[in-house]
């Protein structure tokens, strides 16, 4: 008996394909996450996101208030709206944490990154980086007779601008923090 | 100091196995007589057995384990628990700390292993910290939506001494989901139940987890209102069997009338369900002209399947208390000429008689043995334990539930081997009740260690083996959907099952004709002690009523009859 009659090469025969007919248009979210500073809590958040298939763009953690043993991590994260609401329904769930905030949605906020860059050169090039970093008000950290590295401060945004810049300047290294980010405001 | 945080906690039966790394509580549980230990044969066996223990008393079940392979071997069970939303508190060794990290003998990162299949774990590093940590971990378990949770406790954690934290001197979690609902959002529905002119209510383990008093709730809002309800298989039980508004359970292998009733709704109330695959089928042809309702105290589960109009978040029976109160104050209305109606439509379905067999010939039908096995059983104190596949599917079909908490099933993972040590768990629970596992052959021949678990604490549970001498439900797969081409599904060189019964020290029947059925299923009644009855069943069944993977309610496989007149005409598709 083939009472079913599925077609070679169809996907049919697995319950497995029962996609949701959710939209599909993505959005970029910011997340801001309050948990016990305890062990193993960061492997929970990052464990959530692998093992439900979401994605993270940028993580930042570190501890806030030491004596509430409180830290704080910041996501970016992108998925459909209806990924971005699991998102936080799943982080709610974990048992040391506290607050989820999406600050995307919870009114306006301050999002900044600072990263580092090493850029190599000499001559007209060298000068011309010094030049942009001006510009973007990078700041020299280090500095040897081939070579700079610039800390930038902003947006995400910014910064990709800032590297995009320094690519045919001699940019050798990048080390970005993430975003953290505040809603502004009380 | 575990033992007594055991004890404060009301604990009066632990499931474990014993190693190194746990000696010194086991040495702790040999000096006194408040907890019974049960000597499992593998640590699987320890927590499903806790599972079963927990299931049927709505308490939490306790585990304990040694470290390593003792942990390793408890994740099948511990994950069957996180999905079926069953409240363990799992302890075990570990290597002492100074070691941790260095590959000891028996190390394992229990806490990095079981993070994803517990709903919160802990590795206990100073004793201070123990007693509080254990009392925290029965809270984790219990409130909210239940699950297992973990403690790992290195062993010169236990060998140290502390003071110990009673209960009430712990320190307050944070972790306290709310129980009661948006009454907004309660006054909504309670809008949407005042016009629903074919509404469903459609239930799931969350009522049973709740607690009794939720089913009976569920019970005064069905009889009240007068609408037909359906549940999920973790739900059986919740609203009676023999009710007069029962349609049976949904789903993959639900019956006709309940499936068709959710397709064609125009209010579906979710109450304490998750809107499964194993439910919807094809989502977006899921119940498509229903206003929806779900009632769910985990908020991750609300819009992750299905999109819900009205989503209520909260413990079921603090919000079905709720949504009577507020119905009853504004005068109980429902649209009665609307119901009446309704009804009718689900007489018609009803009368398609989804679950009818034929016993004929020399061969036992899997459903008439269950029939058979229902009508001798129906007037006991009666629990019912299954393993995975068909004759689970069977026994949620042919089986009436008419109270919570009697009805231990895995559902979410699925995990064949969890009925015989979900028994004995049980038996230890309710020792004057008659359990029963319903089983196929080769479900049970994956635990089946734990016969000498039922052997030694004289456990009477009845194992009722329905041996088709194949993995039916893989079978029916492999012939429904992969050419008839039978890889692996068969059980090749079964054991003796009389025999093997005599070798555990326990009684064998083995009955092949319907003749013989009923002598046999009173025969095990009657032994007072664990029995293995191998009841040899049709080896070819199928399992309906069937829904198609990737196919809607009202797509529908009937019996192996009616399938077969369809094939020509409509395309093999029923409905």
């Amino acid at each position: 008996m083939s009472a079913l009659k599925i077609k070679k090469g169809s996907t049919k025969h697995s319950a497995y394909n029962l996609r949701p007919d959710f939209s599909d248009v993505t959005e970029t979210h910011t997340l801001a996450v309050v948990v016990d500073n305890e062990a193993g809590v960061l492997a929970r958040v990052i464990g959530l996101f692998s093992g439900r298939g979401y994605n993270i763009d940028s993580l930042t953690v570190a501890e806030t208030d030491h004596e509430g043993h409180r830290s704080r991590i910041t996501i970016v994260t992108t998925g459909t709206p209806q990924v971005i609401e699991q998102i936080k329904a799943q982080l709610g769930r974990i048992v040391p944490v506290h607050e989820v905030h999406d600050l995307t949605v919870e009114g306006p906020s301050v999002e900044r990154e600072l990263a580092l860059l090493k850029v190599s050169g000499t001559g007209e090039k060298r000068v011309e980086a010094l030049r942009l970093a001006d510009i973007f008000r990078a700041n020299v950290m280090d500095s040897t007779l081939e070579s700079f590295i610039f800390e930038i401060t902003g947006t995400p945004d910014k910064i990709d601008a800032f590297a995009q810049l320094m690519g045919p300047l001699g940019l050798i290294e990048v080390a970005r923090t993430g975003v953290a980010a505040l809603s502004r405001g009380q | 100091m575990v033992v007594q945080a055991l004890r404060d906690q009301g604990v009066d039966v632990v499931f474990g196995y014993p190693g190194g790394a746990v000696l010194p509580i086991y040495d702790e549980i040999f000096q006194q007589n408040d907890i019974r230990h049960v000597l499992v044969r593998h640590e699987q066996g320890a927590v499903h057995a806790a599972e079963g223990y927990a299931r049927s008393t709505g308490k939490p079940g306790v585990v304990l384990v040694t470290s390593g392979p003792g942990a390793t071997n408890a994740v099948t069970g511990i994950t069957d628990a996180l999905m079926d939303s069953i409240p363990l508190v799992v302890l075990s060794g570990q290597v002492p700390t100074f070691m941790i990290g260095n590959d000891a003998f028996q190390e394992a990162d229990t806490v990095g292993i079981t993070r994803a299949c517990t709903k919160h774990n802990w590795l206990v590093k100073d004793t201070a910290n123990l007693s509080g940590t254990i009392h925290e971990a029965f809270h984790v378990a219990t409130t909210g939506r239940p699950g297992p949770v973990l403690v790992d406790i290195p062993k010169d954690v236990q060998f140290a001494s502390s003071t110990y934290t009673p209960p009430q001197k712990a320190k307050t979690s944070h972790y306290q989901p709310p129980v009661k609902g948006d009454l907004d959002a309660i006054t909504e529905l309670v809008e949407a139940i005042e016009k629903a002119k074919k509404p469903i209510i459609y239930t799931g383990g969350g009522v049973i987890n709740s607690g009794t008093a939720a089913s009976q709730l569920l019970r005064e809002l069905v009889d009240s209102t007068d609408f037909p309800v359906t549940s999920t298989l973790m739900g059986l039980g919740a609203y009676p069997g023999t009710g007069k508004n029962w349609l049976g359970m949904l789903g993959m292998h639900g019956l006709y009338e309940a499936n068709m009733a959710m397709h064609d709704c125009d209010l579906m109330i979710n109450i304490g369900a998750r809107f499964d695959d194993r439910i919807t089928g094809l989502v977006s042809a899921f119940s498509p002209n229903s206003k929806k309702a779900h009632i769910d105290i985990d908020p991750s589960s609300v819009n992750k399947v299905i999109r819900v109009d009205i989503p209520i978040i909260g413990d079921v029976g603090h919000v079905l208390e709720d949504i009577l109160k507020i119905w009853k104050s504004r005068g109980r209305k429902t649209d009665k000429e609307g119901l009446k109606g309704w009804w009718a439509r689900i007489e018609e379905w009803k009368k398609i008689d989804c679950l009818s067999f034929k016993q004929t010939g020399p061969v036992i039908k899997p459903q008439y043995a269950l029939h058979r096995l229902e009508e001798l059983t129906r007037n006991h104190d009666r629990y019912i334990c299954t393993e995975v596949g068909q004759h689970q599917m069977w026994a949620a079909q042919y089986l009436t539930f008419n109270d919570p908490n009697r009805w231990m099933t895995s559902g979410g993972l699925g995990t064949m081997g969890y009925g015989l040590p979900a028994s004995v768990g049980v038996q230890m629970a309710h020792p004057e009740a008659l359990v029963i596992n319903v089983a196929g052959e080769a479900s049970w021949l994956m635990n089946m260690q734990e016969m000498g678990t039922a052997v030694q604490f004289r456990l009477p549970v009845k194992q009722f083996i329905m041996n088709n001498e194949r993995l039916g439900m893989v079978r029916q797969w492999q012939e429904l959907l992969h050419g008839e081409r039978y890889s692996q599904s068969w059980s090749e060189a079964l054991p003796d099952f009389v025999k093997l019964a005599e070798a555990f020290g326990c009684k064998g029947i083995k009955v092949d004709n319907p003749d013989d059925l009923d002598e046999a299923i009173r025969e095990m009644l009657a032994y007072d002690g664990p029995v293995i009855l191998d009841c040899l069943v049709e080896k070819h069944e199928n399992c309906f009523p069937m829904i198609p993977s990737g196919e809607a309610h009202n797509k529908m496989l009937l019996g192996e009859a009616k399938t077969k007149d369809a094939i020509g005409s409509s395309g093999a598709v029923l409905v």
